[in-house]
């Protein structure tokens, strides 16, 4: 993994004769807050852009702890329901705290928990650590559904989202809280990639290629490991409370099961671990790649096979080009989107 | 954010003039989104109703020709029973001209989409399950949990339970034991049986199977420590058969189980094989195919070879027949709004006036061919369920008889606790309660 780390800034150094590094991401920002809430329709952003933007952030948590601090996890589900349940209810008893404060807030409960389930990974790693990991999995589920007082007694133990307002701005409608959700992630995602090329990046990256090194050489090991479930657990939470409250405006437990972590830990696998950009790309593919199936399927096949015949196809197809994606490319998304952009760059150079 | 909005604004009514233009093109249509699930684990739940609900539009669409003349059209999109992906539907199939109503058939679902169906104006309809404050229309003006919401379902069963044991005082020292499916769906009526316990007298112990319900061991070893007299069974796709199943496994006798009304299907007793005989059940609509309206279906549109279930002996099924009637639920109130507004394609709020004045009475029902399959409705702006009537039906092993006569729950009782949860849901939510002058204002477009 380290050996794609070295190749990437090798990437960067050939192509850097010409535009600074921080063009492109400034460039997508602005695309995706001027041009796209100009075009989009109601469509793009609900079903799209919205659980592109929060599976995304969780993707960047989750590669926090598992792609660059190499420890694997099976509870990002739950750390992103204890966020959105923590947020309900800070904003539900607290009275006028701000939203901001409450999704920091909840954010540090998240975080929290994800210390306490991160303190196995001092004595497991590998696959006994994810096992243990899925002990958070089912216990904030079980708890949030047996304790009716984190749903404030609703009947069915389902949450309303209150409404998004900061400092009097209210985002309301589609484009609305699709731009809150955007300045969330940007925020959280600069913050992150801030992180990973610090210090506590390159602990974090030590400790993952080889433990015992990383003693040696002076990381504190205890201590790392948990700031990484800390940090980790603080962004899904994050993004947990933007899936509650700008995604479906309503949550309900069983939303935030294993399948929810599994597909987190897919996108950061299949867009490329110890990657900013991989989450996103992996995010990309796994929200958008079933819609367009579905749309093709029912496009092309509507009129003959009924919806579920078409869905389970579209199932085996999905299963089937991630199989193959996986043993093409190890190295997800971003390594393939590298080897394009170098391709196109040495054709360029070249002509 | 002036210019924005401007330019949006533009944007938008561009878009609108695009989609206003199109429908003009066609003849009249009246468009049902289907937010159905054909995967999964409800599977069963799902193909029933609405391959049921699919049968009556054909069948309305073949005898009739349509709702006086205007079509009917429909296209699927596969949920699996997953908000998010109801969500998605939703998204998808809203931007189609002319929709009618929605039915996505899951609490979930459903309660995802209110604030959306709200603002655009469009009825949801969730038959016999739901959000059992959205039958306070004065709150929830788009939102119709028709013929059985939660709470009439509880105090049908409690009555029916009542009877059973020889009046309702004798409840009083009785045991009764809610196994309920862990999701929205399932622990909407916990409250009501606290309630209802308290009020007669009796105790009840609830005790939750989480979704999907594969696996009830330590659920029923409880329950056979409880010793309770009576088993309520709130469930829902595979958990049904499984707790049948187990509940032999552990002795309970069967006959002292009653199934709710979504625990009342072939699919769920049939895979329990002998372990299901002497189960009792509520419902609303009684299973079987002798009812004229299901015999045309099986004549006018599987004769044609365009029915909807692949697997003909499922036809009178308990869902199939739920599909059914929702069909004339959803049809007939079209049909009234049609005789208000004109023969044309309706608004989504044209339709949703259509269904406040949903009003079936039984001879109506039975010169709509279902007789005995359900009973009636009398929905009103303020009453959004419509008095639906129950009946308990019994397995034999064969099939289902019915056991008793049409029961109505005791919706006296209940519209008190109703209004007062829908009103801290309107002080919560801002919203200001609906009048009947509110109800009588139609958007003539949508």
């Amino acid at each position: 993994m380290s050996a794609i780390a070295t190749e990437l800034s090798a990437a960067e150094l050939t192509k850097g004769a010409g535009l600074p590094k921080w063009l492109a991401p400034l460039l997508i920002i602005a695309i995706a807050y001027i041009v796209v809430p100009l075009t989009g329709g109601s469509y793009l952003f609900e079903a799209i852009l919205l659980p592109f933007l929060v599976l995304s952030l969780a993707g960047v948590g989750l590669n926090i702890l598992t792609g660059y601090a190499g420890q694997v996890s099976l509870g990002s589900a739950a750390f992103m329901a204890a966020g959105a349940f923590a947020a309900y209810n800070f904003n539900l008893r607290v009275e006028g705290l701000p939203l901001v404060a409450s999704i920091i807030i909840s954010g540090l409960v998240a975080a929290a928990i994800g210390i306490v389930f991160g303190l196995p990974s001092l004595r497991l790693r590998g696959f006994y650590l994810a096992v243990s990991t899925l002990a958070a999995q089912f216990f904030v589920q079980w708890a949030l559904t047996k304790f009716s007082w984190f749903s404030n007694d609703s009947a069915s133990g389902v949450i309303d989202a209150p409404k998004l307002s900061i400092a009097g701005l209210e985002f309301d409608g589609a484009v609305g809280r699709y731009l809150f959700a955007l300045t969330v992630v940007v925020v959280l995602t600069f913050l992150a990639h801030r992180l990973v090329s610090s210090q506590t990046g390159r602990n974090f990256i030590a400790i993952r290629d080889n433990e015992t090194a990383a003693r040696i050489i002076g990381i504190p090991v205890l201590r790392t490991k948990l700031l990484a479930f800390a940090i980790s657990s603080f962004i899904i939470g994050v993004a947990g409370v933007i899936w509650a409250f700008a995604y479906l405006r309503t949550v309900e437990p069983a939303g935030f099961d294993l399948d929810r972590s599994f597909q987190i830990l897919f996108i950061i696998i299949i867009g490329g671990l110890a990657s900013i950009r991989g989450a996103f790309l992996g995010a990309a593919l796994i929200v958008v790649f079933p819609l367009a199936l579905s749309r093709l399927g029912n496009f092309l096949l509507g009129d003959v096979f009924d919806s579920g015949v078409l869905d389970m196809s579209q199932r085996i197809v999905l299963g089937a080009l991630i199989i193959l994606f996986l043993i093409l490319e190890p190295d997800g998304l971003v390594a393939l989107w590298d080897r394009v952009r170098r391709r196109l760059l040495l054709a360029w150079q070249s002509s | 954010m002036t210019f924005l909005s401007t330019v949006k604004a533009l944007a938008l009514s561009a878009a609108l003039a695009v989609s206003v233009a199109l429908p003009a093109a066609h003849a009249d249509e009246q468009y049902f989104p289907l937010q159905s699930y054909r995967v999964g684990p409800y599977a069963a739940g799902g193909t029933g109703f609405f391959g049921g609900f699919i049968d009556y539009l054909n069948l309305i669409n073949t005898r009739d020709g349509g709702v006086n003349g205007v079509k009917l059209t429909w296209d699927e999109c596969e949920t699996q029973y997953e908000v998010e992906r109801g969500v998605e539907c939703y998204e998808r199939q809203k931007s189609h001209a002319g929709a009618a109503a929605w039915n996505p058939l899951s609490v979930g679902i459903a309660y995802a989409m209110i604030d959306r169906i709200t603002a655009d104006k469009v009825p949801l309809i969730t038959v016999n399950h739901g959000r059992t404050d959205s039958t306070d229309g004065r709150v929830f003006p788009y939102v119709f949990p028709l013929l059985l919401n939660p709470y009439s379902e509880t105090s049908g069963i409690v009555n029916y339970i009542a009877a059973k044991e020889g009046g309702i005082d004798k409840l009083k020292g009785k045991k009764i034991v809610v196994l309920y499916h862990g999701s929205p769906y399932g622990k909407e009526t916990i409250p009501i049986y606290e309630l209802l316990a308290q009020k007669y007298g009796f105790t009840v112990q609830q005790i939750e199977v989480p979704h999907p319900g594969n696996e009830q061991q330590s659920q029923w070893l409880t329950i056979r420590r409880a010793k309770p007299d009576f088993v309520v069974l709130r469930g829902w796709g595979v958990m049904n058969p499984v707790a049948l199943k187990t509940a032999v496994k552990v002795g309970y006798p069967v006959d002292h189980i009653i199934g709710n009304v979504w625990s009342n299907s072939e699919e769920d007793v049939i895979p329990a094989g002998e372990a299901a005989k002497g189960y009792t059940a509520i419902t609303t609509q009684a299973s079987g195919n002798t009812y004229p309206v299901v015999q045309e279906i099986v004549k006018t549109v599987y004769g044609a070879g365009k029915g909807n279930l692949e697997d003909k002996s499922r036809i009178g099924s308990v869902y199939h027949n739920l599909g059914i009637v929702n069909g004339i639920l959803n049809v007939e109130a079209i049909r009234i709004a049609q005789e208000k507004f004109g023969h044309r394609t309706l608004t989504g709020d044209e339709v949703r006036w259509g269904f406040e004045h949903l009003k079936l009475d039984p001879a109506k029902v039975e010169a709509l061919g279902a007789k005995d399959l359900f009973h009636s409705i009398n929905v009103s702006w303020d009453n959004h369920e419509g008095e639906g009537y129950v009946t308990f039906q019994q397995w034999d092993g064969k099939k289902w008889n019915v056991v008793s006569d049409w029961i109505a729950p005791d919706w006296a009782l209940l519209r008190p606790i109703i209004e007062k949860s829908a009103e801290a849901y309107a002080t919560e939510k801002g919203i200001k309660l609906r009048t009947a002058a509110d109800a009588d204002a139609v958007a003539a477009t949508n």
